[in-house]
């Protein structure tokens, strides 16, 4: 379904269309973490996918209102299609020393998430791992994250905002 | 903008609900699936949907720049400030054990406060992004 | 068979070189965006899929429950997914300042302004 969808992605002359599908997509991929068990996973990407990045396309195609260049058919192009096909072949070459899906003895369940399953109940609290991971265990990393996202709010602000100041 | 009435009662009675649904997240997101980021987003989704139907002015009057501008710097300085009071309370930066009388308090005390800064920042960035993008083409 | 147990890895690089073609071959930077987006979101797909254990549950501690997730990329995507949005709404920002200074979002168009002045 999601490779479908991405294909459609590709194919797609109508950028209104496009924005439209890349809400769907997100909503897939959500559908995928819930099965993967990532339910905060799941919960974000649904609010944010379908939700606001539809809604920041839109608004962009609103203000730049369609060039006419976007409406001639789109034909395959040989030197990105040849890069690409290659560069993914080299990647799946690449999984065959990776771990199989869903092994619990992969190197990735080895090193601190053990002790996260374990101690995080006695040591943080909350029954949701997740969160003590994200506001106890790793804090530098979220307040990192949330200063990017005040960054890159500061930043459209600037690029967007405050044009009426410059003009009077 | 043609107003559609079904629309327009549909949004009232949803966006209180979808505000409330954020409130909800924002604090149980210690035990159920939730936290900061997923409430500030849905929050702002709520307060979005309220503009796209009753229009980008009227909210912008009850929600202006400026107190958007002051949250979204609130909620990275609680963040912050969390990690140094936990700091000046001969702890580590970030540490919250020291912030209450059990370290399970404090640690629960600490996550609250900076998934409330998380909740903020975030809702306020992203209905600030939303009338960013959506104001510039009333100019 | 071995081979296919790394399904999952098929499906990112799937994704992940359908959004590169994007980025590669289509010259309107809209589409270029949402091809940035796809690639991401198949970073996001390959991480939650490392944390997955087969029969484990959602991350969350309760009595009956003896085997969890990884709860460790969940935490790392779910602020990724965040802090992406955030970096495409300034990209998407940039986008409409060039669409204002150029009058075009096409790369091609652009590039032959630039040439011309």
């Amino acid at each position: 379904m999601l490779a479908v969808t991405a294909i459609a992605l590709v194919r797609l002359h109508s950028l209104f269309a496009a924005a439209m599908l890349t809400g769907i997509y997100s909503l897939l991929c959500a559908s995928l973490f819930v099965l993967m068990d990532a339910v905060d996973v799941a919960f974000t990407e649904a609010a944010v996918g379908a939700g606001i990045i539809t809604i920041m396309l839109l608004g962009t195609l609103a203000l730049i209102r369609e060039s006419p260049d976007s409406k001639e058919p789109h034909r395959l192009q040989i030197l990105p299609m040849a890069v690409v096909v290659i560069t993914g072949a080299a990647l799946i070459y690449a999984t065959r020393d990776m771990p199989a899906f869903g092994d619990p003895y992969a190197p990735a369940h080895q090193h601190v998430a053990p002790r996260y399953i374990e101690k995080s109940g006695a040591e943080v609290g909350p029954p949701n791992i997740v969160t003590s991971v994200l506001a106890s265990y790793r804090g530098y990393d979220t307040l990192g994250e949330v200063t990017v996202i005040f960054t890159a709010g500061v930043g459209v602000i600037m690029l967007l905002g405050h044009r009426r100041k410059d003009r009077s | 903008m043609r107003r559609n009435p079904v629309v327009s009662e549909v949004s009232d009675l949803l966006v209180p609900a979808i505000l409330l649904f954020g409130l909800y997240v924002q604090f149980h997101g210690d035990f159920g699936p939730g936290g900061g980021f997923q409430a500030g987003v849905i929050f702002a989704v709520g307060i979005i949907l309220y503009a796209l139907i009753h229009g980008l002015e009227k909210t912008r009057k009850s929600i202006p720049d400026n107190i958007l501008y002051v949250c979204m710097a609130l909620g990275l300085l609680l963040f912050a400030g969390t990690g140094l009071i936990s700091m000046f309370l001969d702890g580590e930066f970030l540490n919250y054990s020291v912030l209450g009388k059990t370290p399970l308090a404090g640690q629960h005390l600490g996550i609250l406060l900076i998934e409330l800064g998380i909740g903020i920042t975030v809702a306020a960035v992203l209905i600030t992004l939303f009338y960013a993008f959506a104001g510039r083409r009333n100019k | 068979m071995n081979w296919i147990l790394h399904y999952n890895y098929w499906v990112v690089i799937f994704l992940m070189m359908t959004g590169l073609y994007l980025v590669f071959a289509r010259a309107n930077l809209i589409r270029k965006v949402i091809g940035l987006n796809i690639f991401q979101t198949s970073v996001f797909i390959l991480f939650i899929s490392a944390g997955a254990v087969r029969q484990a549950s959602a991350p969350i501690l309760s009595e009956s429950i003896t085997s969890y997730a990884n709860p460790l990329p969940h935490a790392l995507i779910l602020t990724a997914i965040v802090v992406g949005v955030a970096t495409m709404a300034l990209a998407l920002a940039l986008i409409v300042r060039i669409h204002e200074a150029y009058g075009a979002i096409d790369d091609d168009l652009i590039h032959r302004q630039n040439g011309e002045s």
